[in-house]
């Protein structure tokens, strides 16, 4: 772990200069077209100030960024508006229960589905194939579609977005459980005979236990593609609220340093939340005593 | 009523088919056949869904309107097919692959970046990286180029995690064996691990293929000319033309299994001497 830090480190490092240095070279036509106007001549280090400050940059500097999302963040807080509509809180808030709510419920509809691909033949010749198809259509075209038709059968808000999220969820879970559920060998079913178990004592004594750490493998996949859904599915409802309506507005009044903090506040929160489930994955794993 | 009554009696009569057939051993035929009758029963009872409820085809058409707008629009569909498929998804899927493939065979020479790279690799590739998308229209404009550059950079890490992870697949006997032959960095590359890592980089190819075409309609949500499959999804879900909508969908549900299709194949007659190749006949 500890050997790891330093080339981390080093990576993180030199992709940060990368990006100070694509700031100076795409921001440079403007900022040279600007002194030109004014009829000044810049100097190397005044033009290189001058590309890591703009208002309307083609790629706002890491300071910017930073200085935004303290804006929009902490200083907000301080000022006790935290959650007002121009907090990143209130639209991280608003995107983050659409991705909680698909993913229980892409996490529910995989679990289903992959105890019934696992204790049916029938289902298991026939559905999951189509899981693994459904995979290959690219299913977050049809997103605008899902979220314009349920708004003209009355549903919307959170629903809509979560619904999304869940097909993008469920998939993960289902190859992994299926795999996880199946994960006991022969000899160890063999064993639950002689013990006379019923099928659901196999099932919940043996199945479900021997299948965790597949379960808790395809949950951060499953994570990191509702919070995508949930992103993507905020896009067609036109820029209300919530994270994906500040990169789309940001993308229409061309503010690139919003729409950077919303990708940065977006990466946070992916990271979160895949910690999170990897820290009850810890939790859980020991206190089976499988780790 | 009689619509539902046939939609039931399709779904129990395709039930039992499956249900004798996957009692049957295990053959080509009934593994391919089985998958087959499901989806010809959940297209009926689709079909007798919307005809027996009433539902109305702005909300939901039946697949055969779907299928007449399909017959109808091929020219629509075809050059979306062009401008989205081929032009951005195909020409940023090889320029983002190649590009991943060389900077993993870069990396592999020096531990040091493969230590650092991988676990930052990991979590960029973990990362809502769609949202990358506005950013690269407004750089690119908003034609294929555009395009191109978020399916790049949308899969970008993973071929290059999965390709670092499969050259490390080689073990120390196997490694010494090419060293007792003499070979040197380039023939063991060559010879033997570019050849092992191959299961992983197909397995990044794969993946590859779904995040391209994902990319490359999302991106279009943020602008595009007056053709593509995403502008056309977007438009035409503003003016309620949901059959046309559907129709864009096949094809990019065709497209996406074409592709990855086209993938496991080559994958099969490259890594045939894999044990998950060897076991399936």
């Amino acid at each position: 772990m500890m050997r790891n830090v330093l080339p981390i480190l080093t990576v993180v490092a030199t992709l940060f200069a990368l990006w100070y240095g694509a700031a100076v070279a795409l921001n440079a036509p403007w900022a040279r077209d600007q002194a030109a106007r004014a009829g000044q001549e810049l100097g190397f280090g005044a033009m290189v100030a001058e590309t890591w400050s703009q208002e309307k940059p083609k790629l706002p500097a890491p300071h910017q960024v930073a200085a935004e999302i303290w804006k929009t963040t902490g200083a907000m807080v301080l000022a006790g508006r935290g959650f007002s509509k121009r907090s990143l809180f209130y639209h991280s808030w608003i995107t983050f229960s659409a991705t909680a709510l698909g993913f229980l419920l892409g996490t529910a509809l995989g679990v289903a589905l992959a105890i019934g691909i696992v204790y049916n033949r029938t289902m298991d010749m026939s559905v999951m194939p189509w899981v693994i198809a459904s995979q290959t259509i690219p299913i977050l075209a049809i997103a605008p579609m899902i979220i314009v038709v349920l708004n003209a059968v009355g549903i919307s808000g959170l629903l809509p977005k979560a619904m999304i999220s869940m097909y993008l969820s469920f998939f993960p879970v289902v190859v992994g459980m299926v795999k996880g559920l199946r994960s006991p060998s022969a000899m160890q079913l063999d064993q639950m005979r002689t013990w006379n178990a019923t099928p659901s004592q196999t099932f919940w004594r043996l199945r479900l236990p021997s299948s965790m750490p597949y379960l808790f493998t395809s949950l951060k996949v499953g994570m990191a593609a509702s919070l995508v859904g949930a992103i993507v599915g905020e896009l067609p409802t036109g820029a209300v609220a919530g994270l994906g309506a500040r990169l789309l507005a940001g993308s229409y009044y061309g503010q690139t340093i919003q729409i950077w903090s919303a990708l940065i506040t977006a990466a946070t929160l992916a990271a979160a939340l895949v910690g999170l489930i990897g820290l009850v994955q810890r939790i859980t794993l020991k206190r089976m005593g499988m780790v | 009523m009689g619509w539902l009554v046939l939609g039931t009696t399709v779904w129990a009569l395709g039930w039992w088919i499956n249900s004798r057939l996957s009692h049957r051993p295990k053959t080509r035929q009934t593994s391919l056949l089985v998958p087959l009758i499901f989806g010809l029963t959940l297209i009926v009872i689709w079909e007798s869904l919307v005809r027996g409820l009433d539902i109305s085809p702005i909300l939901l058409p039946p697949p055969t309107a779907i299928a007449a707008t399909f017959a109808k629009s091929t020219h629509i569909l075809w050059a979306d097919f062009v401008q989205t498929a081929l032009k951005g998804a195909l020409s940023g899927y090889i320029i983002g692959c190649g590009a991943a493939f060389l900077t993993a065979i870069a990396i592999d020479r020096f531990p040091f970046l493969q230590r650092g790279l991988l676990p930052v690799g990991n979590f960029v590739a973990a990362l809502p990286i769609i949202g990358m998308a506005p950013i690269l229209v407004m750089w690119f404009g908003f034609d294929w180029q555009s395009k191109a550059a978020v399916v790049v950079v949308m899969v970008f890490f993973p071929m290059l995690v999965n390709t670092v992870q499969g050259l490390q697949d080689t073990d120390a006997m196997q490694r010494d064996l090419m060293r007792t032959y003499a070979a040197g960095y380039w023939k063991t590359l060559l010879k033997l691990r570019l050849p092992a890592a191959m299961p992983f980089v197909f397995n990044g190819l794969k993946i590859a293929t779904t995040l391209a075409l994902i990319g490359a309609i999302v991106a279009e949500f943020f602008g595009s000319p007056i053709k593509g499959m995403g502008f056309r999804i977007s438009t035409s879900v503003g003016q309620l033309a949901l059959d046309l909508v559907w129709a864009e969908i096949v094809v990019a549900a065709i497209v996406g299994s074409g592709f990855y299709g086209a993938m496991a194949l080559i994958e099969k007659a490259v890594t045939f001497w894999h044990p998950s190749q060897r076991g399936r006949t």
